[in-house]
């Protein structure tokens, strides 16, 4: 089990975002200060409206800040252009999302294959193949390389999108309610793959609003009103093999009875 | 340096193009009716310049038949009573006058008066009306025109008056079928004429005039015998050279205003066609037709670039969502841009493939329908393609530059 190193991969300084929705001027962050370590898995949750999106759009580097520094490894990411976001996006974020975002009519690995495209400078199409097998092969769906996403269910495309946030080595993957359209179930099969790609190294943050969720992370930051309520690593942390292996019983229970 | 150079100019477009492709691929029926307005633009096009082209050479090519640098003088118009009669009524033009311009104009080669008259003539048992002209043995070799039998009339046959004559193959076959005409008579006015020889088809003439129905004797013997006119209906003139044209038909204005005793200011009695000056103006106008065809055919090129655009739009506003995502993972604007681009440009570029084909296989079919030989050229073929690479440009870079300014977090929402 790794241990969150000193060197943090994200340092926000008073990180303040204000949206200008014609005469209205929504404060979507007000001066949010936070560091994450390497290593870490951290759930950023938080009520709709309580800015939570608004951070994760600024770590993924989507979104700049109106105000304060926000450092990804090191690197001030405040004044950067388009171009050089995309290039950090791509060399050191690996990308989440609730509703999946593969490509459709396309298959696993040319959805994995994708941010490969765009990586300076550019990788041979072998090695691509190669690394897109390799990081299937990591999230349990080798033998679906050639399948599109209309032939998987949820939790298949949730892992290929996992497999596609690995494929470029990030230094930060970002889960945006990774499991908001699962049932229960895989949703604690695909929190068991984040445990585990954490446990290999990988920092992970998520945002949710499922406590049952964020439990299965390291540290809780909770955010109100565009400030961090709370900050806390998590004592009771789940592990998702054995809430599995608590279903399983359960189900097995269930059809004795 | 220079691998980073030729990765960004040369391997990232390609894998690029290997992105729209699949695209491309993914809607197939889409992208064929999107290429189709093209397909149609450019076929068009090409059959069009094609046709035209065809149509100028068939028309040049019976200009030509005329005959080599040739000059024809019509006797003027008569008047009686008000009553114009037409060129070549007037009994101004002698023999004198053709002997005169064959004798002073420095660049005549030939001179051939003619006498023109319809006439029922009869062999074989049968009737048939053609046209007789009085010629000079000079008058094949001044329209260019070859016997497949026999011989021409000499000039002893035009001091002799010879009742002898060329047949046309028309009228040839309409007297006597099969049978070889040389040697056979036929009766003109009811005066025998031993025919000597058959002229080579050339097909219809300039203004429809079937030039292979024809009988030609000795002007003289149309004159004295057949029509008893004293004076031509007109003169072919052959010059030596085509730059020499303008300059022997002013000698041969000057020389029959002298010999006609023309004052200044007095009309002329007699009027020169310049074959060469025909050709000109029927050479522009068939320009002019082609050119014509030719823009018609290039605005359904362009309404099939419009289309281009329409589909590249509602294509951009389809995948915002891939457009998000591909920003998401790392694309810059310039990949995003570089991929609908290329597609744009492989829809204009595969109609311009087919369009062409498509020209090729349509003018054939035209030229079987019109009766002559449409002209494919490969600078219509060149224009087209270049043509269609610059509407898939044009058409292509507003929706390319749209999805690229795309921003990632609403693209990425968008459903």
């Amino acid at each position: 089990m790794s241990v969150p190193s000193i060197a943090p991969v994200i340092q926000l300084r008073d990180v303040v975002k204000t949206y200008q929705t014609g005469e209205v001027e929504v404060r979507a962050v007000r001066g949010v200060s936070l560091e994450i370590g390497r290593g870490d898995f951290v759930a950023i949750m938080g009520a709709s409206g309580s800015g939570k999106s608004t951070l994760m759009n600024i770590l993924g580097c989507l979104d700049q800040p109106t105000s304060g520094d926000y450092l990804l490894d090191g690197v001030n990411v405040a004044g950067l252009a388009r171009n050089q976001l995309a290039k950090l996006r791509n060399r050191k974020l690996g990308f989440v999302f609730q509703s999946f975002n593969l490509l459709p009519r396309t298959t696993a690995i040319e959805n994995v294959e994708l941010p490969m495209f765009y990586t300076h400078p550019l990788i041979s199409l072998g090695v691509q193949r190669r690394r897109a097998l390799a990081a299937l092969e990591k999230v349990g769906l080798g033998g679906r390389a050639g399948h599109r996403p209309n032939q998987l269910s949820g939790g298949q495309q949730q892992r290929i999108a996992i497999a596609r946030a690995l494929v470029n080595q990030p230094e930060l993957v970002l889960a945006d309610e990774p499991t908001g359209n699962l049932d229960s179930r895989t949703s604690v099969e695909i929190m068991g793959l984040f445990q585990a790609l954490n446990e290999s190294g990988i920092t992970v943050v998520m945002v949710t609003h499922e406590l049952e969720i964020a439990s299965y992370s390291r540290r809780v930051v909770v955010m109100r009103d565009g400030h961090v309520l709370t900050d806390a690593v998590n004592e009771t942390r789940l592990r998702a093999e054995d809430e599995i292996a608590a279903l399983d019983h359960a189900h097995r229970q269930a059809s004795l009875a | 340096m220079i691998f980073t150079l030729f990765q960004s100019l040369v391997l990232r477009p390609l894998l690029t193009g290997m992105i729209a492709f699949r695209a491309l691929r993914r809607n197939t029926m889409r992208s064929i009716l999107t290429a189709l307005g093209i397909i149609i633009g450019v076929g068009a096009v090409v059959a069009m310049v094609a046709v035209g082209n065809g149509a100028q050479a068939k028309i040049e090519s019976q200009v030509a038949a005329l005959g080599q640098n040739l000059l024809i003088v019509f006797a003027g118009n008569r008047k009686s009573g008000g009553v114009n009669s037409g060129l070549g009524t007037a009994s101004t033009l002698t023999l004198e006058d053709a002997a005169a311009i064959a004798r002073e104009v420095l660049d005549v080669v030939a001179v051939s008066p003619e006498i023109s008259t319809t006439a029922q003539v009869i062999a074989n048992g049968r009737n048939w009306s053609t046209s007789v002209l009085g010629e000079s043995p000079g008058y094949l070799q001044i329209r260019d025109w070859e016997l497949s039998a026999g011989a021409m009339f000499s000039d002893r046959d035009v001091r002799a008056a010879s009742k002898v004559a060329v047949i046309g193959p028309k009228t040839a076959n309409q007297l006597f079928g099969p049978i070889n005409p040389v040697g056979q008579t036929v009766r003109v006015k009811n005066i025998p004429f031993i025919i000597i020889a058959l002229l080579t088809s050339k097909g219809a003439g300039m203004g429809g005039n079937d030039q292979d129905d024809r009988l030609i004797i000795p002007y003289t013997t149309a004159m004295k015998r057949v029509t008893g006119d004293k004076t031509l209906r007109s003169l072919n003139v052959q010059v030596a050279s085509a730059e020499r044209m303008t300059r022997a038909q002013e000698a041969i204005q000057n020389l029959l205003r002298q010999r006609h005793r023309l004052q200044p200011g007095k009309e002329n009695d007699y009027n020169i066609l310049n074959q060469k000056e025909i050709a000109d103006t029927v050479g522009n106008i068939s320009r002019v037709i082609t050119l014509m065809l030719g823009s018609i055919a290039g605005m359904s090129l362009v309404v099939g670039g419009i289309g281009i655009m329409n589909i590249m739009l509602v294509s951009v506003t389809e995948r915002t969502r891939e457009i998000g995502i591909r920003i998401a993972v790392g694309a810059q604007g310039f990949d995003i841009m570089l991929q609908f681009l290329i597609e744009a440009i492989t829809l204009s570029l595969f109609g311009g493939t087919i369009g062409v084909l498509v020209g090729i296989g349509a003018s054939r079919l035209t030229a079987v329908f019109a009766g002559f030989s449409a002209i494919v050229s490969t600078d219509s073929i060149v224009l087209a393609f270049s043509v269609s690479f610059a509407i898939g440009v044009f058409f292509g870079i507003y929706p390319a530059r749209k999805a690229a300014a795309l921003n990632p977090i609403d693209a990425l929402r968008y459903e």
